[in-house]
């Protein structure tokens, strides 16, 4: 008698549990993630995509020495070796005839803390370290809050 | 062969009796060759004027304008090489070489822009000569499409119109003396007014 009831409580078991990793093998269990309600082997429509606009107020920092962030659209401005659009605006001599902001002091001195009389080559590429904003909620919740100093 | 000539003297006597017909004939003819002559003038323009057409010798300029505003915006309206060149005064300048010698075209083109590290030397000096002949008819190209008069600074962002209200309105400056680079990418503007 014991020996049955053992025999059909382990059958029972594995029984379950090759039943649960047959149908995990399959689609996303349930579990949602960023990527939406959707099974894996579908593909999704992709989100819109989103737009930079012509132009927005000046977007605030949120941490002490932060690059800040570019209020405008770039669409075609050419940062190379022959020509750089951003400083034609926002270099020391252009800056007050064009309304535009001055590039910080930083950007004239290079590794060794030696300043420069120009822009530092290792500032020269603009968009390391400013980027455009879209109007895009972000995708996960975040409690990040400025420093007092900032607020 | 004396059929045709009789004939043509036949008809060359009509034509020099002072008659209806003769004027009619006359007319007909003037505007039939006025037609024909319009029609392959025409075509021969537009055949000059396409993307292909100057893709022939310009493939890498074609490549790069993909990315420009000129080429795919929201409106679907195109500006397209000839609608903002001249495409170097075809007329006297291209056909006057072909027709001079052949191997001076050759050789014009072999020599400027056929491989990228020549078009690369060369680039700044034919850009120079653009910027200078559209300084000279005020950005006629451009103005073609953007009227002034009816840009509506409340659509404006800020930044345009800082600048359109002041030194474009005034005819200070002109479109290329700010918009440089508008439909290529550029050559070395460290010489450029503005950019060094
Ligand atoms: C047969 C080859 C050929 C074709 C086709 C051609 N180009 Fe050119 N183009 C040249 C060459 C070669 C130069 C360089 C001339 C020089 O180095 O002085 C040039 C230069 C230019 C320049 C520079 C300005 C200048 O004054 O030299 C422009 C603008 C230009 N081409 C526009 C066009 C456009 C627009 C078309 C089409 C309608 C076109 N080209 C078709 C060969 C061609
Ligand atoms: C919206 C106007 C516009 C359109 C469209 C345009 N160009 Fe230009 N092009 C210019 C301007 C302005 C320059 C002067 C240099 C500059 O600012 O980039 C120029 C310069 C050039 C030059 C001289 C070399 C250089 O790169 O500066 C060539 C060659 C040329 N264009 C060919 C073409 C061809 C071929 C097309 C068609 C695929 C074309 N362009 C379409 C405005 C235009
Ligand atoms: C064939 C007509 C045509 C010609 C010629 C033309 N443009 Fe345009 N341009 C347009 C159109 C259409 C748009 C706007 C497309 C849209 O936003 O939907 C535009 C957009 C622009 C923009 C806005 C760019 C942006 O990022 O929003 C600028 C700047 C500009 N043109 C400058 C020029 C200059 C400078 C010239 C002369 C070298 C020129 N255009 C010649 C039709 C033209
Ligand atoms: C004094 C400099 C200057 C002159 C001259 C100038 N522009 Fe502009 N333009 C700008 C600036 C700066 C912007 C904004 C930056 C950008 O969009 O890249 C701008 C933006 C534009 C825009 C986009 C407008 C918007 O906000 O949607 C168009 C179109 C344009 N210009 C066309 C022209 C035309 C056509 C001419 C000649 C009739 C011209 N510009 C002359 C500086 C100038």
């Amino acid at each position: 008698m014991m020996k049955k009831l053992i025999l059909i409580t382990l059958s029972m078991t594995f029984t379950l549990i090759s039943g649960f990793a047959v149908s995990q093998d399959r689609g996303i269990g349930g579990v949602e993630s960023l990527r939406g309600n959707v099974e894996l082997e579908v593909t999704r429509a992709a989100d819109p995509l989103k737009k930079v606009p012509r132009d927005q107020l000046d977007i605030e920092s949120s941490y002490v020495f932060q690059p800040p962030l570019i209020p405008h659209h770039i669409r075609s401005y050419e940062i190379s070796l022959n020509a750089n659009k951003c400083l034609s605006c926002h270099s020391w001599t252009k800056a007050k005839q064009m309304g535009a902001t001055k590039i910080s002091v930083t950007h004239f001195t290079n590794r060794n803390d030696e300043v420069l009389a120009d822009v530092s080559p290792r500032r020269y590429f603009c968009l390391q370290c400013h980027v455009t904003q879209a109007d895009a909620k972000p995708l996960v919740g975040n409690s990040f809050e400025r420093v007092k100093s900032l607020q | 062969m004396k059929w045709i000539i009789n004939a043509l003297k036949g008809f060359w006597t009509i034509l020099r009796r002072p008659s209806k017909a003769a004027v009619g004939i006359v007319l007909f003819m003037g505007f039939a060759g006025g037609l024909m002559f319009w029609g392959a003038f025409n075509t021969g323009m537009e055949a000059t004027n396409t993307e292909e057409f100057c893709s022939g010798c310009h493939a890498p300029i074609v490549a790069e304008i993909r990315d420009t505003i000129h080429y795919a915006n929201r409106s679907g309206v195109r500006a397209i090489c000839s609608d903002c060149h001249v495409p170097h005064a075809w007329t006297d300048k291209i056909i006057r070489k072909v027709q001079a010698s052949k191997e001076l075209f050759a050789f014009f083109i072999t020599k400027t822009i056929n491989t990228p590290e020549r078009f690369k030397e060369r680039r700044a000096h034919l850009a120079e000569r653009e910027w200078a002949r559209m300084k000279k008819n005020d950005s006629l190209e451009c103005r073609n499409c953007h009227n002034f008069e009816f840009m509506d600074f409340s659509e404006q962002s800020p930044r345009s119109v800082r600048q359109h209200s002041t030194a474009l309105a005034s005819g200070e400056k002109t479109c290329v003396d700010c918009h440089k680079g508008i439909a290529h990418r550029l050559p070395d503007m460290h010489k450029v007014e503005g950019w060094n």
